[in-house]
């Protein structure tokens, strides 16, 4: 006796196969919704307590990167200044500006500005400042033209796949160390020639262990 | 019908795998961040005054003050070598320009948008001014200038000073400075300057 029509022996093919292709489809989905900057929250420009402007100071003005971030190259964390950081010119200027009133108060009254954290890598991995930009990593290799945003976002998705991309290939993206800071640097057309130049010659042996990052 | 069935709860499962953040968001402090145990909210705590690290007492006066038996030093408190000339000159790139400009005129750009103008290092009574007076004024600050003393080493503030000399030299410098040797190159172009971190 015959229950199902003959019709459904295709069906059934169609759904073995696409069965096969929903859950890959699906898979990349997943991965993809995971690498999105909806997840990421790269390119997405945080609104803070003061809306501080990097391409102003650092586009604009010519301030380097160190004026602030001052314990970049000795310490793990690039370091956020402190409010005297900011008064030490906008005592003098700017310094009736109702934009900058919350840093007055802070001066004032000695509390923290309480800024938005933007890069805030999850709590196993362990990132330095320091052994980076020591070794002619230049800070917008990661944080991208920092001297173009008007507020910061977060460049780069800062996922592992993406810290992978250079610990596996550092001759791709490493710099002259006088150019570290240089916002405006652009790598040259033999980028991989030099790169394998400065690999030997700053000794990089980025390790892609898991303790590396992982502790 | 098994087929998607299968598929929506493998997706799902796939989706609530990303939902736990534990491990993300561990009960730690990391540098900055806020703390609602202390009043102020900063995990990170001040010093008690007058805390010292084992083995940081500052026994150098010369080297930390800047002052040889209560005088402002005549002398810097270590050699001043090429090196520490280009640390001085990288620094003094970072924190001195925007007020003091690149040459030391006290022309930099927070002083072009209105800041209080510094003294040019070009004037007589800062050419004789002893390498202590600019330490002091790095770390105590002079003026409308704030101390630059949480911004800056102590080593970097003696390299900065040896470059402000330097700088002084250069702006007061006659032909009989010129080794003999060496002056039958004036007049040609200036060699490319070695490169200092940073663009200003």
């Amino acid at each position: 006796m015959q229950i199902f029509h003959h019709s459904t022996n295709t069906l059934a093919k169609v759904s073995i196969f696409g069965a096969l292709f929903a859950a890959a489809g699906g898979l990349w989905l997943v991965l993809e919704v995971n690498r999105s900057s909806y997840v990421t929250q790269a390119g997405v420009a945080r609104i803070q307590p003061v809306q501080f402007s990097h391409q102003h100071h650092v586009g604009g003005m010519g301030l380097d990167c160190r004026y602030c971030h001052t314990s970049v190259e000795t310490a793990a964390a690039a370091g956020i200044p402190p409010t005297q950081t900011c008064m030490n010119c906008h005592s003098q200027i700017w310094s009736t500006s109702p934009e900058l009133e919350p840093v007055r108060e802070s001066f004032r009254s000695g509390k923290s500005l309480e800024w938005v954290r933007v890069h805030d890598l999850p709590e196993f991995a362990y990132f330095n400042h320091s052994a980076h930009v020591n070794k002619g990593m230049g800070c917008t290799t990661c944080h991208g033209r920092i001297d173009r945003m008007p507020l910061v976002w977060q460049e780069a998705s800062l996922q592992m796949e993406w810290c992978l991309t250079c610990h596996r290939a550092p001759e791709k993206f490493v710099r002259p160390q006088a150019e570290v800071f240089n916002a405006a640097y652009e790598p040259p057309a033999d980028q991989l020639e030099l790169g394998r130049k400065l690999v030997q010659e700053y000794g990089l042996k980025p390790r892609t262990s898991c303790s590396t990052c992982h502790r | 019908m098994r087929g998607p069935v299968l598929t929506a709860a493998l997706l799902s499962v796939a989706f609530a795998m990303g939902c736990r953040q534990d491990m993300h968001d561990q009960p730690k402090y990391k540098p900055y961040r806020a703390s609602d145990f202390w009043g102020d909210g900063r995990s990170a705590r001040p010093l008690p005054e007058g805390t010292v690290a084992r083995g940081h007492l500052r026994e150098d006066t010369h080297l930390f003050t800047g002052k040889v038996n209560g005088q402002l030093a005549a002398t810097f408190p270590f050699a001043i070598t090429e090196s520490v000339l280009a640390r001085g000159r990288e620094r003094y790139g970072i924190y001195c320009t925007p007020c003091h400009g690149l040459a030391g005129y006290g022309d930099g750009m927070v002083v072009a948008r209105g800041f209080r103008r510094a003294a040019s290092f070009h004037v007589d009574r800062l050419r004789e001014a002893p390498p202590g007076y600019f330490y002091d004024a790095i770390a105590n600050g002079f003026g409308a200038m704030p101390s630059y003393a949480a911004q800056i080493p102590v080593e970097d503030r003696w390299a900065i000073v040896a470059y402000v000399r330097a700088l002084q030299l250069s702006q007061h410098a006659t032909v009989s400075d010129v080794p003999p040797e060496k002056r039958g190159e004036l007049g040609a172009p200036a060699p490319a300057p070695p490169a200092a971190g940073g663009h200003h």
